[in-house]
């Protein structure tokens, strides 16, 4: 549409903006907005389209995950510790969308540090599930999540560390995913655990996600976990998903431990649903083992936490971040700011995490961890032997109620009980809207399917999804009275 | 191992956290639950394993030893802390962070 130049960029950014200003005071996805800067940046795609140097994304109004440094704008991670920050750089993927030409809408909601499955750790508060106001739109990257649910942005950044771009995909409705670890850069991506850390797009559409992985992606010096790699075009197979049987050939792992006890029956309904719609498109499925992946929660809950105590370590209240009002010396000054400044869950995983680093401990948590970690990336590579592409379920329930988990962290975890696995592993995965639980309280809830593929094969995995989307419309689903 | 309220206080001080008694209590039983669940890795022998602590086998890159970084001082104080103590100035002076006196 901007290409054909039926609306203008600035157009089509205040017409979120005017949608934002609506809808956000109830569902808090946004918790920053500028929209000064948000209209310049529209104005400017504007003159770069009418000057024939537009790219796919130039003019497009983006929400970024508040975890994302962007200069000028505040930056708090969903925490106290941050609230008054305002970061004096970009990170790379803001400077992406910024070359890009796209336009930044504010900064979303999110789980304090990113740890998170509901949104209610935020210190700016929950974020509502657009299908059901009385539900969780997932998380860490619920804001972010309810914006491309509720089309309060065309497309959204999110983080996943453990499936906090995925989970909250399968909850609100929309296509996520989680790049190969290394191949989006973290740099000015306020870190939670840096091995698992990975950015990835959140938008509509697998072919949403592909534009925007051509933007996300991509070599940068300043991340020393950054590959380089020669840049590829995510979009490249996109256009042969068409005609009778457009995935013939392709073999489906289906991993027995992810349809097993703890999946909700109407999630896996839906799910073998749409391996069937699969199987009509020419795929054909192989029953896999991955059998680790049970091991995957506890072997994260101590990496994960081990990571963020270390990383965390670095809000001490001396050079920015919240300072305790009173204090009377140094050390007096570092434990009153900090635990001011954190929440309950980060507090909990920087104890877990000191603890299993600190002496004594180490070697039967830490590194006890670390060796399981191997197993089940070692699990992959042997699947990965019999098929192209792993699916199953993203989660292993529809969203649930505001409250229902939030003072009970061991039953917060296991929501990611399908998504941590290919962290752990470095590999990419995805979620994509597969259908509806039935009605409950009148509401239909969103369900996803989980796609996981071999290292840096996005292209294929985005072309798999892209090929179902041909053929289905839950992914155009919208949901009602919004 | 099971934790007792020592050994969370005893956590909390190395993790530089203050935390009053009543929290606690109330985070040992959540911490307990938590390590409950991390002890199922102790059922598997990973004997000879090689623990793996990054998914991609790279190695770190060197650049050559030039400066890069511009001065920004200014900008980055911008975000200093309220110095606190019944003063609402910025913790800064004289392109400095102020911190209580640790040198007698």
């Amino acid at each position: 549409m901007l290409a054909k130049k039926e609306i203008s960029s600035v157009e089509m950014t205040q017409t979120f903006l005017d949608r934002i200003h609506q809808h956000n005071p109830t569902i808090n996805a946004y918790i920053a907005l500028d929209a000064d800067k948000t209209l310049a940046q529209a104005k400017a795609a504007d003159a770069r389209i009418a000057s024939g140097t537009a790219e796919p994304l130039t003019g497009i109004p983006f929400a970024q995950k508040d975890i994302f440094c962007a200069k000028g704008w505040q930056t708090t991670c969903g925490s106290k510790m941050l609230a008054n920050f305002v970061a004096p750089y970009d990170a790379h993927v803001i400077t992406q969308f910024d070359n890009a030409g796209a336009v930044n809408l504010g900064k979303t909601n999110m789980d304090e540090f990113a740890m998170g499955s509901s949104n209610e750790t935020s210190y700016f508060g929950g974020v509502k599930n657009p299908w059901d106001f009385d539900r969780v739109p997932g998380g860490s990257s619920g804001g972010s999540a309810a914006a491309v649910a509720a089309r309060l942005c065309a497309a959204a950044t999110g983080t996943d560390t453990g499936g906090s771009i995925r989970q909250p995909a399968s909850l609100c409705g929309f296509t996520g995913l989680k790049p190969t670890y290394g191949l989006v850069s973290r740099y000015g991506m306020i870190a939670f655990a840096s091995s698992l850390d990975q950015a990835g797009p959140m938008a509509k559409s697998a072919e949403d996600c592909a534009l925007m992985m051509n933007v996300m992606t991509g070599f940068d010096e300043r991340d020393s976990t950054s590959l380089n790699r020669p840049k590829e075009d995510y979009t490249r197979g996109l256009d042969k998903m068409v005609g009778n049987q457009p995935l013939k050939g392709l073999r489906i792992g289906l991993p027995k431990e992810y349809f097993a006890d703890g999946l909700d029956d109407n999630v896996a309904k839906v799910v073998q649903e749409a391996i069937a719609e699969y199987r009509k498109l020419g795929a054909e499925t192989v029953d896999i083992s991955l059998p680790n992946s049970q091991l995957s929660i506890p072997v994260y809950y101590v990496l994960a936490p081990a990571e963020a105590s270390s990383n965390l370590s670095r809000y001490d209240g001396v050079r920015y971040g919240h300072r305790a009002a009173e204090y009377d010396d140094l050390m007096d000054m570092y434990m009153k700011s900090r635990a001011e400044g954190f929440g309950a869950e980060v507090k909990r995983r920087i104890l877990i995490g000191t603890y299993v680093l600190s002496a004594g401990y180490y070697d039967a948590y830490y590194l006890k961890a670390q060796q399981i970690r191997r197993l089940i990336a070692d699990d992959f590579t042997q699947a990965f032997k019999q098929c192209d592409v792993i699916m199953g379920p993203t989660a292993p329930s529809t969203a649930f109620k505001a409250g229902e988990k939030a003072d009970d962290p061991v039953a917060m975890y296991l929501q990611d009980v399908y998504t941590i696995a290919t962290n752990l592993a470095g590999l990419p995965g995805m979620s994509i809207p597969a259908g509806f639980s039935p009605s409950i309280d009148g509401k239909r809830l969103p369900v996803g399917l989980q796609l996981m593929g071999n290292y840096f094969d996005e292209a294929r995995m985005l072309d798999v999804a892209h090929a179902y989307q041909q053929v289905t419309d839950w992914h155009l689903a919208m949901p009602e009275g919004i | 191992m099971a934790l007792n309220i020592t050994d969370i206080k005893r956590i909390a001080h190395l993790a530089r956290l203050e935390i009053s008694d009543q929290e606690a209590t109330a985070t040992l039983t959540k911490l307990t639950g938590i390590l409950g669940l991390i002890e199922q890795m102790q059922a598997v022998d990973t004997t000879g394993i090689t623990p793996m602590s990054h998914s991609q086998d790279v190695t770190q890159r060197l650049r050559d030893d030039v400066v890069t970084a511009i001065n920004q001082r200014e900008s980055f104080q911008a975000n200093a802390p309220v110095l606190g103590n019944g003063s609402a100035e910025k913790a800064v002076d004289s392109g400095l962070y102020l911190v209580p006196k640790v040198i007698e």
